[in-house]
């Protein structure tokens, strides 16, 4: 079993008309021993922008320190919040200064830039951005997360269909993993604000 | 591991008799008899056993390409009334889910239970093996086999196999002359006799709640309860176990199914007060930042 699979995840990012989602689960496991259920993968870095850190545990909770340190930094020196797609290079900067000894993390970046036009990618864990226009998934139950969201997604969704489809994709996704699941955390980002759901799942 | 050979260069496959010429492939050799009328075809080669090993996944982590459902919880125990078995009903194959609906408990027959852990095609054989070996020996005595006997049966049939790749842990359960009976046998050849058994990947955790509220003057209503929590609380922790628990009772006339009980549904029975932090309202209102 790879270091990836140790603690198990599920997180899932989409774009919507105007709006964006992104949702994770809630499983800390050490292989097969579920740890706790209700561990925060999904961290919001400004008002609009959120990263969601698949992968080793250990490293979700250093890194999210580690970029909020930055982020903090940017916006002193910059004296304005960062864009979504800054970020993402960021942190894709930060992850490859550690080529050689990575953290074991394969983020999904979903927000809003300044236009108020929907951001999402996906990083590899040593910073290879991925940018995509439709969903970006990461984590144990990643297979699963592509057949779910190559079926259910579609263009131009609303807050309220994007809110149902995303939790959808990734609720059945887990159903299918053993690693990942025992419930599930929604954030819909949108112009006015951010809505925050918490889903019930199978806690098996 | 040179037993198949071995046997091979003992036993003349004529000496079989009916079926070796019904299952032989054109170029496999046969194995030598298993005392049961059954054989199997092997691969060719000095070892066939070395050959296949590369192939099984007995040793768990390797990347084989025979996979085997590793993950399981099962559990049994005797108690006033009989003995009640019970299972989760996940097959996994990696780490993902390949079944939420399979059933770990045999039926052998309408006295006695085998339950499921390990190897899943390893099981069904040869508890089905042993079903037919059971009622061979109601036909010769005139009268149901001693759960106790049913269970050597099984466990001297998988010794011959020892360290061939099998993989086992199975509980054979049942009702005979002198009362309920409850057996432990795996692939090791190990049999042992006790009021309570688990087996699997969850089987700690069923151990758990069982030793903390087992007794044996339960009813059955308090029995179904244990039975029902340990298999719950298993399913909860151990990632490879969950979908539905089965449950028998096993009685003097027989053993009896309960009806299926999925997991998904008892956590939310067990704990009713969760209450989600952010709960979904309809239509979504927006939280202004």
């Amino acid at each position: 079993m790879s270091i990836m699979q140790y603690n198990g995840s599920a997180i899932v990012a989409m774009a919507g008309k105007g709006c964006v989602a992104i949702a994770a689960d809630k499983r800390l496991g050490q292989r097969a021993l579920t740890v706790d259920t209700e561990f925060q993968k999904v961290f919001p870095i400004t008002d609009r922008t959120y990263i969601g850190l698949p992968g080793l545990a250990t490293d979700v909770k250093t890194l999210y320190d580690r970029f909020r340190m930055r982020v903090n930094l940017y916006k002193h020196n910059e004296e304005r919040t960062i864009e979504p797609k800054t970020f993402s290079h960021l942190v894709s900067h930060m992850l490859y200064e550690r080529r050689f000894g990575p953290y074991f993390v394969e983020p999904v970046v979903a927000g809003l830039d300044k236009n108020d036009e929907p951001y999402i990618c996906g990083m590899d864990l040593i910073g290879c951005i991925n940018f995509a226009k439709d969903f970006i998934v990461g984590g144990t139950a990643s297979d699963n997360l592509y057949g779910m969201c190559e079926s259910l997604w579609e263009p131009e969704l609303g807050p309220e269909d994007l809110f149902e489809t995303i939790s959808q994709a990734l609720l059945n996704a887990v159903d299918r993993d053993a690693l990942s699941g025992w419930g599930a955390v929604v954030h819909i980002i949108t112009p006015e604000g951010v809505i925050t759901r918490d889903l019930k799942g199978r806690m098996d | 591991m040179n037993r198949f050979v071995e046997q091979l260069a003992a036993n003349d496959v004529a000496e079989l008799g009916m079926p070796g010429s019904l299952l032989a492939g054109p170029t496999a050799a046969m194995a030598g008899p298993t005392g049961h009328g059954l054989s199997f075809e092997l691969a060719a080669g000095n070892n066939p056993a070395e050959f296949a090993q590369h192939f099984i996944d007995a040793k768990s982590e390797k990347d084989s390409l025979i996979k085997i459902a590793h993950g399981t919880t099962t559990l049994a125990f005797k108690f006033r009334e009989g003995v009640m078995v019970a299972t989760d009903s996940r097959a996994t194959s990696g780490n993902v889910i390949a079944s939420q609906t399979v059933k770990k408990v045999i039926e052998i027959n309408p006295y006695l239970l085998g339950t499921m852990a390990g190897g899943a095609a390893d099981c069904s054989f040869w508890e089905r093996v042993l079903g037919m070996e059971c009622r061979l020996h109601e036909l010769r005595n005139k009268k149901r086999i001693s759960v106790a006997a049913a269970s050597k049966l099984l466990a001297n049939l998988v010794y011959r196999y020892k360290g061939m790749g099998l993989s086992m842990g199975t509980m054979v359960a049942g009702w005979d002359e002198k009362g309920p009976g409850l057996y432990y046998v795996d692939s090791d050849g190990q049999r042992l006799a006790n009021d309570i058994f688990s087996v699997g990947s969850g089987s700690t955790f069923a151990y758990g709640v069982l030793d903390s509220h087992y007794r044996y003057d339960m009813d059955i209503e308090e029995a179904r309860d244990v039975a029902r929590r340990a298999i719950y609380h298993a399913t909860h922790r151990d990632a490879y176990s969950g979908g539905v628990v089965r449950m028998y009772l096993v009685q003097r006339d027989g053993w009896v199914p309960y009806p299926l009980e999925d997991v998904g549904d008892l956590y939310y029975q067990y704990h009713p007060e969760v209450q989600l932090t952010n709960r979904t309202e309809s239509p979504l209102t927006v939280v202004p930042a």
